[in-house]
């Protein structure tokens, strides 16, 4: 398959694009919902457009209801959310918890898939325990109790987890804590008794929660996929979830970078535009070429996941970690050529920076990815 | 079975059956690498086996036309190829010039006799060609060159200096620019094609901090070279005077080779570097391991780019100017690499000249490596490029 977006890729990206920028842009979302400390941290009435345009679905089954596309689409999708800075569930929901739910039974999807595709519903997921990104550590339990489970434990960063109707919960069923057997994956309601959400603002404006599970206790079919064998689902899970928030990163590093370069062409400076030196273009076109092979890292993890290559696993992790790092640099950048207004609350760049910082962390961060990288490859 | 898998099944048969084991060994040393031309001579049987099956099947030059030499394959067909001799690791049967920089802009600009007389001499390693671009005075600002061609009539009379002209000691043929019109810059220099055994061409070695010196000062006095080489083949391509275009559209094909996207630049250095440094009994460095594994999210990521930019140049996606990208990335990614090679490889690794080393090769092909940002157009030249041409960014 060539690198590339065939035509009905393409058009979507059209579609996303101007979608995206007219409605999800950051005056109308993350200001608005910012400046009105928003619970939530986003909003319900975008989420529902986003159901009309097809988009919540597209990485469920027809069977299920859904459009049963891939994660290329799925990434033209995210990367306009990135270049918006949108806030909106659909990482979390459209791609973790729904990859999640496809190893779910028949009775969980119709539970859950059908809020999720109207844009009713928002999942989250609760994996981390610790601030860095360790899926290897699970010591959340869960204990057979009746015909069910009894969870306790905890989990951190789970984001937009007090909103959510629906968390995927990672939780140790058997063996000891760094096992990477005896793991299980539940679809915990949001009503569920003896849980609570301790909720915190994120530096980008997102809302997360720390998770308390005290003695939870769950039916036997919110079980997703089959007890003690759920890391191989929360790996395909991780996968998608990696990939995708590569790919807003992608999205993200571009936005920041496109309106700096837009910057340079009208900053006046010594009687010149600033993008007239060449201190600066060099720094612009050195961006440039870090975002395109960015870019390009991510579409290829996303064909190979969609095509079921093995090498997808090694390639999710060359996307996240590259990605990590050229947004990082787009924002960085970024604020330091918009000179002294790029430190202030009215210019864009600055939320870019802050989103980047809470992307970056997700899922992994570069040197959690970069170190993989090293071990899938045998050092 | 479609069309193309019935290709792949093919080729990987052909291949079986005409690439010998010993052209399936990483390349070592120069000799190693077969340039054609009228001084050649082949290393062994084997070398010459290969080179001989590639030139009957069009596989030297795969992508160009039977009729000049190639097999005539499509884009898809070739990349086909491309990946099925990367699998069984084949040598190319043919490094030059003449294919990477030459063929292209003769594909492009030249005449129907010049494409059938020349391309097909290239295709089959008749001629090696030299590349006749920089001047002492004219580097990055190429455009700048004084190398002068005074009209005779039926001939030019060049006079002047290029300078590291590549291999020019050995090859037959110079692709030279030469200036034609000192009035008009731009439109003032012809790309002529002549013969380095002509009277009064003459090269010099330069030797560079690797020790080697494949690299020559070219001189010219009074050289006589002819506008045509017979019916339909002058002795220039494109218009007189507007062999600019030419250079251009040419170097966007050296750029593109330099940059490594048809995999040279691909490879990481992690896993072959730790079991280097283990072989020796000792540990990898923490530091350096990550630093290696960082290098390789870039490599892997710029593979990545290598085979999307090769996928979207076929069909004109790619923005005109991207292989100044690539070519940007590619290399200072390349000098990386040798960079944490040096340090992997710890003192072995400084040997200039030991058996070990095959005559020092790490430390040689490092600083060799730091001529990857410089040839072709430095790595500042090209970030002028994106900021003029792609960012769109204000002149100074
Ligand atoms: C937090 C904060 C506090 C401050 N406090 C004060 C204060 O108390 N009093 C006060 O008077 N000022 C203050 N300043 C202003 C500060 O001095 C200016 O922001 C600074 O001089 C840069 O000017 P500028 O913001 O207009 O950026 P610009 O001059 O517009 O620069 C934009 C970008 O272009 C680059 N650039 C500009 N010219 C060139 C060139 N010739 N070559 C290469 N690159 C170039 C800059 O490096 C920068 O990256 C403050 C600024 C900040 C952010
Ligand atoms: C190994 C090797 C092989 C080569 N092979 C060939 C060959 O076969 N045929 C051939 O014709 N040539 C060849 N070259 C020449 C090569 O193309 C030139 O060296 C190259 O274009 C740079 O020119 P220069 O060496 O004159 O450097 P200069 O142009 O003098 O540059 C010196 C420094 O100034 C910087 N600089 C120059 N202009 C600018 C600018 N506008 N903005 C910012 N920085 C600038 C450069 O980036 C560089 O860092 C080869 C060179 C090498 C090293």
């Amino acid at each position: 398959m060539p690198l590339y977006h065939d035509e009905d890729q393409a058009m979507l990206a059209d579609t996303a694009t101007s979608f995206m920028a007219e409605q999800g842009n950051i005056k109308d979302q993350l200001r608005h919902w910012r400046d009105r400390d928003c619970p939530d941290g986003f909003g319900h009435g975008l989420w529902k457009q986003m159901a009309e345009m097809g988009f919540t679905g597209m990485l469920v089954g027809e069977d299920d209801g859904g459009l049963g596309m891939g994660h290329v689409e799925a990434g033209i999708v995210l990367e306009e959310i990135g270049r918006n800075l949108t806030p909106s569930p659909f990482l979390t929901s459209s791609v973790l918890a729904a990859t999640a739910l496809k190893h779910g039974s028949n009775d969980l999807k119709g539970r859950y898939l059908p809020g999720l595709i109207e844009g009713d519903s928002v999942f989250a997921v609760a994996i981390d325990e610790t601030p860095k990104h360790r899926p290897s550590r699970i010591t959340t339990r869960a204990e057979k109790s009746g015909n069910g489970f009894k969870l306790s434990g905890s989990k951190s960063f789970v984001i937009q987890g007090a909103s959510a109707d629906m968390l995927v919960v990672a939780a140790r069923t058997s063996g000891s804590d760094e096992d990477d057997d005896g793991i299980t994956l539940f679809a915990v309601p949001k009503d569920a008794a003896n849980m609570s959400h301790d909720s915190v603002r994120l530096v980008d404006s997102s809302m997360a929660t720390h998770t308390k599970f005290d003695g939870v206790e769950l039916d036997g079919d919110a079980v997703i996929g089959e007890v003690d064998g759920g890391r191989e689902v929360l790996n395909a899970m991780l996968t998608a979830g990696r990939i995708g928030a590569a790919a807003e990163g992608v999205g993200v590093a571009s936005g920041a970078m496109d309106i700096t370069v837009d910057y340079l062409k009208q900053r006046k400076q010594f009687g010149k535009l600033i993008g007239e030196f060449q201190a600066l273009q060099h720094r612009a076109s050195h961006l440039y070429s870090e975002v395109e092979i960015a870019r390009a890292a991510v579409i290829k993890a996303q064909q190979l996941l969609d095509g079921g290559s093995e090498k997808a696993e090694l390639m999710s992790s060359v996307a996240k970690a590259k990605v990590a790092k050229t947004a990082g640099l787009a924002v960085k950048e970024g604020v330091q050529m918009h000179g002294g207004i790029g430190m202030t609350d009215e210019y864009d760049i600055g939320l870019y920076m802050k989103r980047d910082r809470a992307l970056q962390e997700f899922l992994g961060d570069a040197y959690f990815h970069a170190n993989r990288v090293a071990e899938m490859s045998g050092y | 079975m479609s069309d193309l898998e019935a290709f792949r099944e093919e080729t990987r048969s052909w291949l079986e059956a005409n690439c010998p084991a010993e052209m399936r060994e990483p390349v070592r040393d120069e000799e190693d690498i077969y340039w054609g031309g009228r001084r050649a001579t082949f290393k062994n049987d084997a070398q010459k086996a290969w080179f001989e099956a590639c030139v009957a099947k069009g596989y030297t030059v795969p992508a160009w036309p039977k009729e000049y030499g190639g097999a005539g394959l499509s884009p898809a067909e070739a990349k086909v190829l491309r990946q099925e001799m990367t699998r069984i690791k084949a040598r190319i049967p043919l490094s030059s010039f003449g294919i990477w920089m030459l063929g292209p802009a003769l594909l492009h600009f030249g005449t129907e006799e010049q494409k059938k007389h020349f391309l097909g001499q290239i295709a089959r390693g008749e001629i090696r060609w030299c590349q006749g671009y920089s001047e002492p005075g004219s580097g990055s600002d190429l455009v700048s060159l004084q190398t002068y061609g005074e009209d005779k009539g039926d001939h030019w009379v060049v006079n002047g200096q290029k300078v590291w002209t590549s291999y020019a000691d050995q090859a037959d043929w110079i692709f030279c620019l030469v200036r034609t019109d000192k009035e008009n810059k731009y439109k003032g220099i012809t790309f002529m094609l002549f013969d380095t055994a002509s009277e009064g061409c003459s090269t010099k070695p330069i030797k560079l901090i690797s020790g080697n010196s494949p690299f020559c000062e070219t001189f010219m006095e009074d050289v006589k070279v002819p506008k045509s080489y017979g019916e339909g083949i002058p002795a220039y391509v494109g218009e007189i005077n507007r062999g600019w275009d030419v250079a251009k559209y040419l170097l966007g094909h050296e750029r593109e080779m330099i940059s490594g996207a048809d995999g040279g630049n691909t490879g990481t250095v992690g896993s072959a570097m730790s079991r280097h440094v283990a072989k020796g009994g000792d540990e990898l460095d923490p530091v350096l391991r990550a630093e290696l594994a960082m290098f390789d999210v870039d490599a892997l990521a710029y593979g990545a780019m290598g085979e999307k930019f090769l996928d979207e140049i076929k069909v004109g996606k790619a923005h005109p100017a991207q292989p100044n990208m690539m070519k940007y990335a590619g290399t200072e990614l390349n000098k990386r690499r040798h960079e944490l090679m040096m340090s992997a490889g710890g003192s072995r690794s400084l040997e200039w000249e030991s058996e070990e080393t095959s005559g020092g090769k790490p430390s040689r092909n490092w600083l060799r490596t730091k001529a990857n940002s410089i040839e072709g157009g430095t790595s500042e030249v090209m970030l002028n490029v994106i900021s003029k041409r792609i960012l769109d960014l204000p002149g100074s």
